[in-house]
């Protein structure tokens, strides 16, 4: 019994606790007190519509940005008042997706992916081929170690970075809008490789999108961005039936009215 | 009346603000530069970009500066019937002025602008972020190795710069318009002293420093340009008040460091 | 191979550069490196009027030295100390004069030295008593006017 119970606990260890995180940018107040737990190993996604904030959350996820007051704890240490020598610690353990990739545009895409084992590890040359062509062939990218990053598609940009911000087996990824911009062959594809590596590498996953639904299929929290606070951190499937109004709102006009329950479907137009 | 107090107040705290912030950049630049770890390749493919492909540039500006300090001087001194002091002239205005402020107003056309561009698009294609959330320190990674550079080939330019004028001025004074050519050396030998050369070197090293300092803090501090530092635009915007700021800084320089060494 | 490129270009860059700036300060600033020795002599005048530092010393024409300092003496009348360095192996006899002359009518001020007859020479740290003050033009021109009342 206090095994299971203490399996149970070391499961549910908590990745990133953001306690009551405000953020204003001169007069308009973008975050006005989130709170939000992400569990080790799980995959949450923040949602919402545009302009409300996703990215600065993640920003202050990534201690680019620092709140106005507030908490970000990634492992129980805070990212806001850490010292940039701790923060480099902290960062030690991420991954990052950027929206638009930011491969480095000078480089090849091998040179890439080896730039983090370049400068934060000390392993030699061999080595760093190894790992890196074992994480380019886990994208399925072959052939295009010596391409610049304007060289080829933009699905396979998002390919390499996703590679370049595993290549360090990182405990927790990141993703901004890992799909925008992609046609729906590709962001299945993108969907298939993330669904691929998590289930390899274990990784705790926090992603940013809209592409709802299809985004649901991949997370076990969903957390919605609305009025400045995080509306909840539920499951897809509470989500799609919860009765909080802004959640409601949200579903509506992302997924359609197929998605709404009886009662409003009933109700007179 | 009251709009006005407040658009000059505004406008101090801005450039204070970004004077400050540029300050701290510089200081956070050179102390990272002077801690371990040292990389030397990173360096040596920056003194390839700022010096040695430069070089060009540097020949053909220092010989005609040469020339035609040659050709202006040789009819001025010609009036004293001092012909004899034009390769002291010509030297010494090399050595001391024209080629350091000269040479580092090339560079920073060739290499101070791309520099800027380069940063600045960085940071505007988030690739400096991913740098940081890659726990690589930028200013490590990206600015050391071009501070180097710089401070390395700024001086190595000069002398360049310096040796093709007076062989300009030598072609000129001596070929061209028969100044004797043994005077024409000995008047240099005799007048120019190692105050001269000192001067000269030490104004190539703070411009190669200043230069790449403006370069680099205008790009990577993109986004906080008053005149929206987004897009394309944003990048070339920043870029040209870059150049104007570091040529205006190397000459304000020039003069101070000719009033403090004279 | 890139890597390679960047090298070689980079090396033959700082040579190149390092070699003009050795001609520069080797020759036109006259770094001892090679430079000959040298031993220092001193000398007094009246006045030495736009003499510097640096300037030369000739002997017959020939350049033999520089002024390395210039003070002034107040103990002593009130005259310039002038010192020289003189390349070794140059002799000067005790009863050597040094003057201050200058070259062409505009030019620069240099010390011009006649040698004298003397065995005795002048060692290292010593003084040339003989000496001449530079001619100024302004006393020449207003001597020659007030000689014509």
């Amino acid at each position: 019994m206090t095994v299971k119970q203490e399996k149970q606990f070391s499961s549910a260890r908590i990745a990133i606790e953001l306690v009551d995180v405000k953020k204003s940018f001169g007069n308009q107040q973008v975050l006005s007190g989130v709170n939000l737990q992400v569990e080790e190993g799980t995959t949450t996604v923040i949602v919402g519509a545009s302009g409300q904030g996703k990215s600065v959350i993640l920003k202050h996820m990534l201690g680019l940005m620092k709140p106005d007051a507030g908490q970000i704890k990634v492992f129980g240490q805070d990212v806001a008042s850490a010292s940039r020598r701790q923060l480099k610690e902290i960062r030690k353990d991420f991954g990052v997706l950027f929206q638009n990739v930011a491969l480095f545009d000078s480089m090849t895409i091998y040179d890439n992916v080896a730039l983090p084992l370049r400068e934060r590890t000390e392993a030699g040359e061999e080595e760093i081929r190894a790992n890196v062509e074992e994480k380019l062939n886990m994208m399925d990218l072959h052939g295009v170690h010596e391409k610049f990053p304007a060289q080829i598609s933009g699905g396979m940009q998002k390919r390499v970075g996703l590679a370049r911000a595993l290549v360090l087996d990182p405990k927790i990824v990141f993703f901004d809008e890992p799909t925008t911009g992609l046609d729906v062959l590709k962001s299945n594809e993108i969907y298939r490789l993330f669904h691929d590596t998590q289930a390899r590498l274990r990784y705790t996953a926090v992603i940013v999108s809209h592409d709802v639904p299809k985004i649901f299929k991949l997370s076990d929290r969903v957390a919605l961005l609305a009025e400045g606070v995080i509306q909840s951190s539920i499951s897809p499937e509470e989500f799609q039936r919860s009765d909080n109004p802004l959640i409601r709102h949200f579903v509506e006009t992302t997924m359609g009215p197929i998605y709404s329950s009886e009662k409003e479907e009933t109700a007179p137009l | 009346m009251f709009s006005f107090f407040e658009k000059i107040g505004d406008h101090g705290l801005y450039y204070l603000e970004q004077a400050g912030r540029m300050g701290l950049f510089l200081l956070a630049c050179v102390w990272r530069m002077v801690t371990p770890p040292y990389k030397l390749f990173p360096a040596v493919r920056q003194i390839h970009f700022i010096g040695a492909r430069s070089i060009f540039v540097i020949l053909f500006t220092g010989g005609f500066t040469g020339m035609v300090l040659a050709l202006q001087g040789y009819y001025t001194l010609r009036k004293f019937g001092s012909e004899g002091l034009l390769g002291a002239a010509v030297a010494l205005s090399l050595i001391r002025e024209l080629g350091p402020v000269l040479a580092a107003l090339m560079v920073v056309g060739r290499a101070g602008s791309a520099i800027t561009a380069e940063i600045g698009i960085m940071r505007n294609s988030e690739q400096i972020d991913a740098l940081e959330c890659m726990a690589i320190d930028p200013c490590r990674y990206l600015m050391v190795p071009k501070f180097i550079a710089g401070i390395v080939s700024l001086p190595l330019l000069t002398a360049v710069f310096d040796m093709v004028g007076i062989l300009g001025g030598y072609l000129v004074g001596v070929m061209m318009l028969g100044v004797n050519g043994g005077t024409y050396f000995q008047g240099m030998y005799s007048s120019v002293d190692w105050n001269d050369i000192e001067m000269g070197l030490v104004k190539s090293l703070v411009f190669g420093l200043l230069i790449v300092w403006i370069a680099t803090a205008k790009g990577y501090f993109l986004h906080w340009e008053r005149s929206g530092g987004f897009g394309a635009e944003g990048v070339s915007r920043t870029t040209t008040s870059a150049v104007v700021l570091a040529s205006v800084t190397v000459l304000v320089w020039d003069y101070l460091l000719s009033a403090i060494m004279l | 191979m890139k890597r390679l490129n960047v090298e070689v270009a980079v090396g033959i860059f700082m040579v190149v550069g390092f070699l003009c700036f050795a001609w520069l300060s080797v020759r036109l600033g006259d770094v001892g490196l090679f430079a000959a020795d040298t031993y220092s002599v001193e000398a007094r005048f009246d006045s030495i009027s736009g003499l510097k530092v640096g300037a030369l010393v000739e002997i017959s024409g020939v350049h033999v030295g520089k002024v390395v300092s210039i003070r002034l003496d107040q103990e002593d009348y009130y005259q310039a100390v002038v010192g020289m360095e003189i390349t070794e192996g140059i002799a000067l006899q005790e009863d050597s004069i040094a003057s201050v002359r200058t070259s062409g009518i505009i030019g620069d001020k240099f010390i011009k030295i006649s040698p004298g007859g003397m065995d005795e020479l002048i060692e290292d740290g010593g003084e040339i008593e003989e000496t001449e003050s530079a001619i100024s033009l302004e006393e020449l021109v207003s001597k020659y006017i007030f000689e014509k009342d």
